[in-house]
């Protein structure tokens, strides 16, 4: 599995650039009507929140040139084919459809409908209409690590975990590799609580983490349950998707932020100038598609190396994964000075040395 | 000045008359709230329930989502009958599928024409035995079925999840919860190629025929009947209760089971975390509104699998919230409620003295 790399959004400039006769082509005829499926309620943090505010930016781009719709709460199964259909039938003619299990779905209604373009968030199967997409969440993960390393005390963080698909190891081995980069003999447990949204379970994860001895607590699940529990427990940690300060304003250190909007602004404006082809994106720090909300309750030296961090990242020079890297039986899994490519990355199911327990 | 008298008897057509007042009143109560709302009343109550069915595939969506809860609320309709509160068809339809599931993954190579009956035998076999472990504890330690039934729907959860998220996962699947996808063998015939509309779908209307031959016709339906409305009788004619129990539990245990199996196999093709949309407990609204007859449990689930479209094609159409689905059936249930006083009271007009004219 190739992916392509983000390079490409210096080409995004120049889309916007062109936008503007686009728009006013379009708008003269019909506006382009574009549906959204949402596998949440929109609500005001987490996942879904942060596609619909995706699509709010790309109503405020465009204006009356395009109509969007979105469907929330649409549950992974086959009511998801039925939505996507209903959306084509329905004249629209770019759907995003915004979560891993709509994936055979997507595929199945996009060769119903050859004319109508699709867009699957996570996802790995794409065809003629169906592009990809997704973000180099790690990243972030990986500045996160590095704070906790500055400010855990017991070197033992907690990983509140979602599924153990490859996003979420992609996540607890950067984060790791973050914190061990500052305190090498930084250790990480983690429990994964099957679900992406399940506040009480998330909670109760965390308390559990706490009480093994973690100092400071990230989440790879959406609601603030896991950030709450840390800061009744006097101890920080680090929110999800949104920021997520208001539910945790002594504790939260900083969030990752899925910012969508330009990757959303950029493929309606594809479509518009029928320059829209079936890609496959994978975007970090440099593409404006990923970000971190302010660093806060942390020393200001420590706010300075993790911005710094992020630049390095963001610039290139750090690529995060980059070998040595040795699991947690201690066989190799990448030479030393090795960078490890998109196909091994987005395939990973194995975790870092310091990981403590297993993944199934 | 309205007032409500009992009456004699249960009316008869006050039995059949309140369910479709109830949908009225919802009608009504549903566009007040849109009107509200600042929604254009009938545009929205119509695009809720008539859009749906108008549309491309509309009725292909309405059959897939209506098979599964008319054979649910069938089997529902027996055991209610016969005071067997069977509240756990959510657990007894994912057991079905899990039994399904696993056979249809463990024979990849089968032919259908020997996959496919077992498929339905292990559906069958896997919601039945489900639920008898319910028929167990209450006969043998008079343990309530209400709360032990609803408590194995979540074990059936979390045996699923464990199921999908260890064993049963796929080992290509990059570490997604679900399994493997099916062999083709293992979706049985389709009435039309290409389409959603599997076997379940022809059978869900003969359950609900044969399950309304049994209960009038035959004399286990009897012993069923007398077992709900005279438990003592039944105990003088001889009937055992702990039987019926079994029989009862048996019976709509098993038709969750097949739903599910036609689910996972018929629309789904893997096992996966979320295969149920909540079925198992919307049937026990399908039952209650089919006035626990198999024959009115048909409209009754063709209505239910309506406001799941309708919540769909409002969000498409008109911009509204998807907790439309849910306000819209908790209306609804709220109406039938109501609407049932009719049955046992006559609503009659009294003349009173001038004194309250005021």
């Amino acid at each position: 599995m190739q992916r392509r790399s983000f390079g490409r959004l210096a080409g995004a400039a120049a889309a916007l650039g062109a936008m503007p006769a686009a728009v006013r082509q379009a708008s003269a005829a019909e506006p382009l009507k574009v549906g959204f499926v949402y596998l949440g309620p929109v609500g005001d943090f987490g996942w879904t929140f942060q596609h619909d505010t995706a699509r709010k930016e790309a109503v405020a781009k465009f204006g009356d040139a395009i109509k969007t719709t979105y469907v929330e709460s649409v549950p992974e199964g086959p009511d998801s084919e039925k939505v996507m259909a209903d959306l084509a039938n329905s004249g629209h003619r770019l759907i995003f459809t915004t979560s891993f299990g709509y994936m055979n779905y997507t595929l199945k209604v996009a060769q119903r409908f050859p004319k109508v373009f699709f867009e699957h968030a996570t996802g790995y199967k794409r065809a003629a209409n169906v592009s990809t997409y997704n973000i180099r969440f790690y990243q972030a993960r990986y500045v996160q690590g590095v704070i906790a390393g500055k400010l855990s005390k017991t070197g033992v963080a907690g990983y509140v975990g979602s599924l153990p698909v490859p996003e979420v190891v992609q996540g607890m081995n950067a984060f790791l590799l973050g914190m061990q980069s500052i305190n090498p003999k930084a250790r990480l447990k983690f429990i994964m609580v099957n679900s992406w949204y399940d506040p009480p379970k998330e909670g109760d994860a965390a308390k559990a983490l706490i009480d093994q001895g973690c100092d400071i607590i990230t989440q790879h699940t959406d609601s603030p349950a896991p950030l709450q529990a840390a800061a009744g427990r006097g101890i920080k940690g680090f929110g999800q998707s949104t920021d997520m300060v208001k539910f945790a304003e002594t504790a939260q250190l900083t969030a990752s932020v899925d910012l969508w909007g330009p990757y959303y602004i950029r493929r309606i404006a594809d479509v518009m100038a029928g320059t829209w082809k079936s890609t496959d994106t994978w975007g970090g720090f440099d593409s404006g598609l990923l970000g971190m909300s302010p660093f806060t309750n942390m020393p200001a030296d420590v706010a300075a190396l993790a911005t710094a961090t992020m630049a390095d990242i963001k610039s290139g020079k750090n690529k995060v994964f980059v070998g040595p890297l040795v699991d947690q039986a201690g066989a190799s899994k990448l030479a030393a000075g090795a960078v490890m490519d998109d196909g091994a990355l987005s395939g990973m199911q194995w975790l870092v040395k310091g990981i403590e327990g297993k993944l199934s | 000045m309205f007032s409500l008298q009992p009456r004699s008897a249960a009316s008869p057509l006050w039995s059949w008359a309140s369910p479709l007042l109830a949908l009225a009143l919802t009608a009504l109560i549903s566009g007040a709230i849109f009107a509200f709302m600042g929604r254009p009343p009938v545009l929205t109550v119509t695009t809720f329930l008539i859009s749906p069915l108008l549309a491309t595939g509309g009725l292909e969506a309405l059959a897939v989502k209506a098979a599964p809860l008319i054979m649910m609320g069938v089997g529902l309709s027996l055991a209610y009958r016969a005071n067997v509160w069977n509240i756990g068809t959510e657990g007894q339809f994912i057991l079905g599928a899990i039994a399904a599931g696993t056979t249809a993954l463990l024979l990849p190579d089968a032919p259908g024409t020997v996959l496919f009956p077992l498929l339905i035998v292990m559906g069958v076999v896997g919601g039945a035995g489900y639920a008898l472990i319910v028929a167990w504890l209450r006969t043998r330690f008079n343990a309530n079925e209400i709360l032990t039934s609803l408590m194995l729907a979540y074990i059936a959860q979390y045996l699923l999840v464990f199921l999908v998220t260890g064993p049963l996962r796929d080992p290509d699947g990059f570490g997604f919860p679900q399994t493997a996808l099916f062999a083709d063998a293992a979706s049985g015939p389709r009435l039309i190629e290409g389409s959603n509309l599997h076997l379940g779908i022809v059978l869900a209307p003969l359950v609900a025929l044969v399950a309304w031959i049994v209960l009038g016709r035959t004399t286990l339906g009897f012993q069923l009947r007398v077992l709900g409305q005279a438990p003592r009788a039944a105990k003088f004619a001889g009937f055992s209760e702990d039987r019926l129990v079994w029989t009862a539990m048996a019976i709509s245990g098993g038709l969750a089971g097949l739903a599910g199996m036609f689910e996972v196999t018929g629309t789904q093709g893997q096992l996966s975390t979320n295969i149920s949309p909540g079925y198992g407990f919307t049937a026990i609204i399908v039952g209650f509104l089919g006035r626990l007859s198999p024959a009115g449990v048909v409209p009754a689930g063709l209505l239910l699998a309506l406001t799941y479209l309708g919540g769909d094609a409002a969000q498409i159409n008109l911009g509204l919230s998807n907790a439309i689905t849910g306000i819209f059936q908790g209306i609804l249930l709220f109406c039938l409620l109501g609407s049932d006083v009719l049955i046992l009271h006559k609503l009659t007009w009294r003349r009173r003295a001038k004194v309250a004219a005021t």
